[in-house]
């Protein structure tokens, strides 16, 4: 059994939202679904499968029950933000079982109304959560979590602040053409390791936005994605694991994406060599370095040399990543990633990027999200599209 | 010994109860398996790296080095956030304390330093500062 070729995306929509205090949270996630079902040429009563996580107010009842809709196949994984980009194989393998023929993906939020200081406040997931007496008396908000990696990385490898700061430089080349970014100015290195340091040894700029809204996708059976007027987006590959602690046999230089990537490949039956597109969770700075050491585009510790000198930015580098200004500058709904990262490697295989980032012919794209907390606990998922001839 | 910051109470659970109840008397214990002969961390009832149950507590001995840290600038008090590799092998999240984050660095000896919490009645915390 695979899932190559079991499933298309038909729909995606990212909602233009970035700032939502006149509207409710499950009112997002209503206005993304209507317009990933309208972008698919689809309508509500197609849908027979319905895939939401954890920013879902209330869950998958709550949800169903407020979109009034009526399904056959329910998944609520949650690892995190990456949730949506595992769903997506998830929605593949429940069609290639026939369990559902439309699935429709949501991911929404407003922690920039609700003024949810994200990255540098330590949350509690659950109190009764194995883990959380050996880890919040000692205040581990995400961005620590992410800069404990990204030290031991530098320490490691000899990374540098100045190589990280190349990936927030080549996504605010990206964001410059997208009217939807929260942050549409171009930034250089220097701006980025002059920014107010958040968490030792990143700084501000290192950072991702707090953004409200959220995005959707449709999934569904290849018979009815080539019955609509859009460009077919298949499913060739996916992978997906979480990282932790190990028994205390962490390994804070690698991320799940070790485990993730090669079966994707192996899945889709393609190389690193082959992506033309890539969506890399850009939490930080340090999460896309890391990815992109551990899917294999370049070899481990190789990270820093790989993003310098705008090696990331679209038409100028060696592969373009995030053209829609990622996490890093256009949006991070709800405090997750996963959802943007689907919806802009969609773009780019239709030919819908904007013109100044599209990757000319592109056929085949990778997205890959690494949820939660690096140096606690974090999930991943790998997830290969090609756009069918 | 004290951080300046307000660290969170802990709330132990019947599985960790003699962790903390050994903490409130400046001991640091870890968990190791009689099965594998594996120490790890956080202390757990079924080993993690066999699941056997044949597990026991021991007297660690709070020395160990520093294997990445960061420092949270947004309080008022600055937060030092580290992983330490305990000389018995497991690595730990924990605070490091009593040190400049200036003068902090990777592969640093460090010791354990019991911290109270904002609970009055409930047990200290393990933290690490130099040695
Ligand atoms: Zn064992």
């Amino acid at each position: 059994m695979t899932i190559r070729h079991a499933a298309c995306i038909v729909g995606a929509f990212e909602h233009p939202t970035r700032h939502a205090p006149d509207k409710s949270h499950a009112q997002l996630h209503a206005e993304v679904a209507a317009g990933a079902i309208a972008d698919a040429g689809l309508s509500r009563d197609d849908i027979d499968g319905y895939f939401c996580s954890g920013d879902a107010p209330g869950g998958l009842q709550s949800m169903l029950n407020y979109l009034n809709l009526t399904v056959r196949h329910v998944d609520a994984t949650d690892i995190g933000g990456v949730s949506p980009v595992v769903q997506v194989a998830h929605a593949a393998a429940a069609i290639a079982l026939g369990r559902c023929s439309v699935a429709l993906i949501t991911l929404a939020g407003r922690p920039r109304a609700d003024r949810i200081r994200t990255g540098t406040e330590p949350r509690i997931r659950h109190a009764a959560a194995p883990d959380v007496q050996w880890e919040y008396p000692y205040a581990i908000p995400t961005a620590a979590s992410y800069a404990l990696a990204a030290r031991r990385h530098m320490h490691e490898f000899g990374t540098t602040s100045e190589q990280l700061a190349w990936i927030k430089v080549a996504a605010s080349h990206h964001a410059q053409h997208n009217q939807h970014a929260v942050l549409r100015d171009l930034v250089t290195v220097e701006d980025v390791v002059n920014s107010p340091l958040v968490a030792d040894p990143l700084h501000r700029l290192d950072c991702c936005v707090i953004s409200d809204g959220g995005g959707a996708v449709v999934v569904a059976r290849p018979d009815i994605a080539r019955s609509l007027a859009r460009p077919v987006v298949r499913v060739l590959g996916a992978g997906e694991s979480t990282g932790h602690q190990h028994g205390g046999r962490i390994d804070l230089t690698r991320t799940a994406a070790v485990r993730t990537g090669p079966v994707a490949f192996a899945e889709a039956g393609v190389t690193p060599a082959d992506i033309r597109y890539a969506s890399l969770y850009d939490s930080f700075t340090i999460t896309v370095l890391l990815q992109l050491e551990d899917l294999g585009f370049c070899g481990k510790g190789k990270g820093g040399a790989f993003v310098s000198d705008g090696a990331l930015i679209s038409g100028v580098g060696r592969l373009a990543v995030n053209t829609d200004g990622g996490g890093l500058c256009n949006n991070h709904p709800a405090n997750r990633g996963g959802i943007t990262k689907i919806i802009e490697a969609v773009r780019q295989l239709r030919g819908e990027a904007h013109p100044a980032v599209q990757v000319p012919d592109c056929a085949l794209a990778l997205v890959h999200g690494t949820g939660g907390q690096l140096a606690t606990r974090h999930g991943a998922g790998t997830l290969i599209l090609e756009r069918a001839a | 010994m004290t951080n300046d910051r307000a660290i969170p109470p802990v709330r132990p659970d019947p599985e960790s109860l003699p962790f903390w109840e050994a903490a409130r008397e400046g001991r640091f214990l870890i968990r190791r398996c009689r099965a594998c002969a594996q120490a790890h961390w956080f202390p757990r009832s079924l080993c993690p790296f066999c699941w056997t149950a044949d597990t026991t507590w021991e007297q660690a001995s709070g020395h160990g080095t520093v294997y990445s840290w960061t420092v949270l600038r947004a309080g008022a008090v600055p937060n030092i956030v580290a992983f330490v590799e305990l000389d018995e092998g497991p690595r730990m999240l924990t605070d490091l304390v009593d040190v400049d984050p200036d003068a902090v660095a990777i592969g640093q000896l460090v010791e354990i330093v019991f911290c109270r919490t904002s609970d009055p009645d409930g047990p200290p915390v393990p933290m690490f500062r130099p040695r």
